[in-house]
C-alpha cells in the first residue's frame, strides 16, 4: 500500500490521452450527439430570440431593423402587458399552494395498500392524461350557470349561480380551478413516491418513541420529504408561469384582460400582429422569471449536495 | 427491570400460524437471546413484545402489567433496530431525545439523561452531527444510547452487530455485554449467530420455523442439545454426523459401530435410545489427533485457525469428518491420521433427530 506512489497510477493515462483510443476523445464522442442537439435546438435559438428581441421585426414581411431596448421601454408602457403579468402572478399565487398542498395531503391519505387507495391514486393522476380541450370543454359544461353542474349545487341553495368565466374577479379563479383538477395528479405521484422511500423503520421506532400521529407527521414525515417538496413547489411555478392554453380557450383572456396570460401576451403579439420582435422581448422577459425559478432549485440542490 | 412473560401466545399472518399457545418466562434482569435461522420467527416474537407486530391470542405480560393491548410506546420498552433506524434529518442529540420529549419530560432532565448516555457509549463529541455523518459503529452507539435513555423495563435488540464489521462486532459484542453487567436490564436479543447467542446470553431460546426448539444456558445447549438441528446450529461449525448402530456394552451403555467396523464406547444407556436407524454426533473439538486413536481418515483439507487446526477428513467409508488439532500441528493434506474421541462427548440422535446426549460427569 505505502509503495504505491499518487503520480505513478496516473502517468499511463496521462501517456495516452492524444490518441483516438484515449478516454477523453471517447468520452466527447458518446457526449456530442446531445451537445450538438443542446446548441441546435436551445442554445441557438436562446440567442437568436435575444437578438430578435432587439429588433423591429414584421413577421409578414419579414423586414427587420435594429431597435436596440424599444421593444422593452414598450413593454413597460402597455398596459395589456402589465396586465397579463400581474394575471399570471396571481395565477402562479393561487395555483402553487394548491398543488404542493393538496397533492401533498391526497399524497399522505392515498399511501397505503388498499385496492382503494390504488384506483382513488388513478383517478386522481386520470386527469394529467387528459388534452387541454377537453379539460375546458369539461369545465365550461361544469361552470354554466343555467344547465352546469355549477348551476345545479346553485339552485337547491336558493343561490344565484355565477357566471364565473364572464366576472372580472372570478375568470381567473375558474382557470385556476379547472388547471389544479386538471394536473393534481403529477404532485400528487411525486409526493407519493417520496411518501414511499421513507423507510418503515423509521416510522416504528417513532412509535416506540412515543410520538403521536401529529408528532410523527411534522418531525419524521415531512422532514423526510423535505426536497420533493421543494422541487415540486419550484417545478409548479416554472408550469404555472407559463398558462396558455386554458385560459385561452375558456375566457380568451377576458372580461377586460383579467385572465390574459404571459404566454397569450406573447402568442397574440407575435402570431397576430406579426410583431415579432416585441413577442420576443416578452419572451425574455418570461425567460428571465422562469430562470430565477430554476436557478433556486438549483441554488437548493447543490446546497443539499454539499451538507 | 421487569420479568416479561407469554402466555399462550398465538400469531398467525392470514392462514399461516406462526406461534400456537407458546408459553415463556423470561427474568427480571435477564439476557436472554432468540438464536435460529432467517424465517424462524425470531423477530416476529421481538417485534409482537414492541407491539409493531399484533398478538392474535394469549397474553404478553411485562412486570405484572399486560402490555399486548398497549401502543408500542406504552410498553415501557426500548428497541435497537437492525438498520439503527435514526432519524436522518435530527441532530444525534435530538435523536437521542425525541423519545423524551414526547413524553413530557423536562428539558433539564432530558438534557441531563442525554448526556449521561452519551458519555456512557462515548459518543458526545458526535451529539451535534446528523446521522449521515457517523460510521456503522457510531450509528449503532447512538442507537443503543436512544434506547438508554429512555430507562425502559426491558430492551428489545434485533440483530444489533449484522450490519458490522468483524472487528467491530467483536468489540461491540464485548461492550454490550458490559452495558449489560452494569444496567442488569432484561433484554431479549435476537440474532442468527450463535456465537453472539453463546457469549452474550444468560439464557438462549433455539428456534426454527416457528417453533421453540431448546430453551437453556448456553453450555447446556452446546453439551446437552435437544435435537439434531440444535446441535448442528449451536458450536463454532456444525456437529459431525456419521451414521452408526448400536450395540449394548457393559453396564447397558450403547456402543456405536462405524460403517468401517471401529466402535466407540459412548455413555449413554442403550435402553433409553428409540430403536431405528441412529446417527452419531461428535463435535470436532471432542476429536483430538492421537496415535491410539479409534478412529482414522484421511486428511483432505487443513484450515490454520492460528489457536486450533481443523482438519477435513474422509474415513475409510467415504464419510466426511472434521476434527479438531492445535495451532501449531504439522499435519497436512494427503496424511492419514489417527484420532480419538472421549466417550463422554458422544451424542446419538434417532431416526427423528432426537438427542440421547451423554450422561454429564460433574
Amino acid at each position: 500500500m505505502t509503495a504505491i506512489h499518487p503520480d505513478s497510477t496516473k502517468a499511463p493515462r496521462r501517456a495516452a490521452s492524444r490518441t483516438l483510443e484515449s478516454p477523453d476523445i471517447r468520452n466527447a464522442v458518446f457526449v456530442a450527439p446531445f451537445l450538438l442537439a443542446y446548441v441546435i435546438l436551445l442554445l441557438y435559438p436562446l440567442f437568436y430570440g435575444i437578438w430578435i428581441s432587439l429588433q423591429r421585426y414584421d413577421l409578414f414581411d419579414l423586414s427587420a431593423e435594429f431597435a436596440g431596448l424599444e421593444n422593452y421601454y414598450r413593454l413597460l408602457d402597455d398596459d395589456i402587458f402589465l396586465g397579463a403579468v400581474r394575471n399570471t402572478f396571481i395565477f402562479v399565487g393561487m395555483t402553487v399552494p394548491v398543488f404542493v398542498g393538496l397533492g401533498l395531503a391526497l399524497a399522505l391519505v392515498l399511501n397505503r395498500r388498499t385496492r382503494g387507495a390504488a384506483i382513488m391514486r388513478a383517478i386522481f393522476f386520470g386527469t394529467s392524461v387528459l388534452s387541454v380541450t377537453i379539460v375546458t370543454i369539461i369545465w365550461k359544461v361544469v361552470l354554466m350557470p343555467s344547465q352546469g353542474l355549477v348551476g345545479a349545487l346553485a339552485e337547491p341553495l336558493g343561490v344565484e349561480p355565477v357566471a364565473m368565466l364572464s366576472h372580472p374577479d372570478l375568470a381567473l379563479v375558474a382557470v385556476a380551478m379547472a388547471t389544479v383538477w386538471w394536473v393534481l395528479g403529477l404532485p400528487m405521484i411525486l409526493f407519493l413516491a417520496a411518501l414511499q422511500q421513507i423507510p418503515d423503520d423509521l416510522y416504528e421506532a417513532a412509535a416506540l418513541d412515543n410520538a403521536g400521529r401529529w408528532t410523527t407527521l411534522t418531525k419524521i414525515t415531512l422532514p423526510s420529504i423535505r426536497r420533493t417538496f421543494v422541487v415540486v413547489t419550484i417545478y409548479q411555478v416554472v408550469a404555472q408561469f407559463q398558462l396558455f392554453g386554458q385560459s385561452l380557450l375558456m375566457t380568451g383572456g377576458g372580461p377586460n384582460n383579467r385572465s390574459r396570460s404571459f404566454v397569450q401576451f406573447i402568442y397574440e403579439q407575435g402570431f397576430k400582429n406579426w410583431d415579432v420582435g416585441y413577442a420576443a422581448a416578452a419572451s425574455e422577459v418570461l425567460f428571465l422569471i422562469i430562470a430565477v425559478a430554476a436557478l433556486a432549485q438549483y441554488a437548493y440542490s447543490v446546497r443539499g449536495q454539499t451538507r | 427491570m421487569s420479568d416479561i412473560s407469554f402466555v399462550n401466545l398465538s400469531k398467525s399472518f392470514g392462514s399461516v400460524t406462526v406461534f400456537q399457545n407458546l408459553n415463556l418466562k423470561i427474568e427480571a434482569g435477564e439476557f436472554i437471546a432468540f438464536l435460529g435461522p432467517s424465517g424462524c420467527g425470531k423477530s416476529t416474537l421481538l417485534r409482537m413484545v414492541a407491539g409493531l407486530e399484533g398478538v392474535d391470542a394469549g397474553e404478553i405480560r411485562i412486570g405484572d402489567r399486560r402490555v399486548d393491548t398497549l401502543a408500542p410506546g406504552a410498553r415501557g420498552v426500548a428497541m435497537v433496530f437492525q438498520h439503527y433506524a435514526l432519524y436522518p434529518h435530527m441532530s444525534i442529540a435530538d435523536n437521542i431525545a425525541f423519545g423524551l420529549r414526547n413524553i413530557g419530560m423536562e428539558s433539564a432532565e432530558i438534557d441531563e439523561r442525554v448526556a449521561e448516555a452519551a458519555e456512557m457509549l462515548e459518543i458526545t463529541p458526535l451529539l451535534a452531527r446528523k446521522p449521515a455523518q457517523l460510521s456503522g459503529g457510531q450509528r449503532q452507539r447512538v442507537a443503543i444510547a436512544r434506547a438508554l435513555v429512555k430507562k425502559p423495563e426491558a430492551f428489545l435488540f434485533d440483530e444489533p452487530l449484522s450490519n458490522l464489521d468483524a472487528a467491530l462486532r467483536l468489540r461491540t459484542r464485548i461492550e454490550l455485554a458490559q452495558l449489560h453487567k452494569r444496567t442488569k436490564a432484561t433484554t431479549i436479543f435476537v440474532t442468527h449467530d450463535q456465537v453472539e447467542a453463546m457469549t452474550l446470553a444468560d439464557r438462549i431460546v433455539v428456534m426454527r420455523e416457528m417453533r421453540i426448539e431448546q430453551i437453556g444456558a448456553p453450555m447446556e445447549i452446546y453439551n446437552a442439545p435437544a435435537n439434531a438441528f440444535v446441535a448442528s446450529f449451536v458450536g463454532s461449525r456444525p456437529i459431525n454426523m456419521l451414521p452408526v448402530s448400536l450395540a449394548e456394552g457393559s453396564g447397558g451403555i450403547a456402543m456405536a459401530r462405524l460403517p468401517d467396523g471401529s466402535v466407540l464406547p459412548t455413555t449413554v444407556p442403550l435402553n433409553s435410545i428409540n430403536a431405528g436407524p441412529h446417527q452419531l454426533g461428535l463435535r470436532a473439538e471432542a476429536c483430538m489427533p492421537d496415535p491410539e486413536g479409534a478412529l482414522s481418515g484421511k486428511v483432505e483439507i487443513v484450515e490454520h485457525l492460528g489457536d486450533r487446526t481443523s482438519l477435513h477428513l474422509r474415513l475409510p467409508d467415504g464419510s466426511p469428518l472434521v476434527v479438531e488439532a492445535d495451532g501449531q500441528t504439522h499435519i497436512s493434506s494427503g496424511d492419514t491420521v489417527r484420532f480419538g474421541v472421549a466417550p463422554g462427548r458422544l451424542h446419538i440422535f434417532d431416526a427423528e433427530g432426537l438427542a440421547y446426549n451423554p450422561v454429564q460427569v460433574k
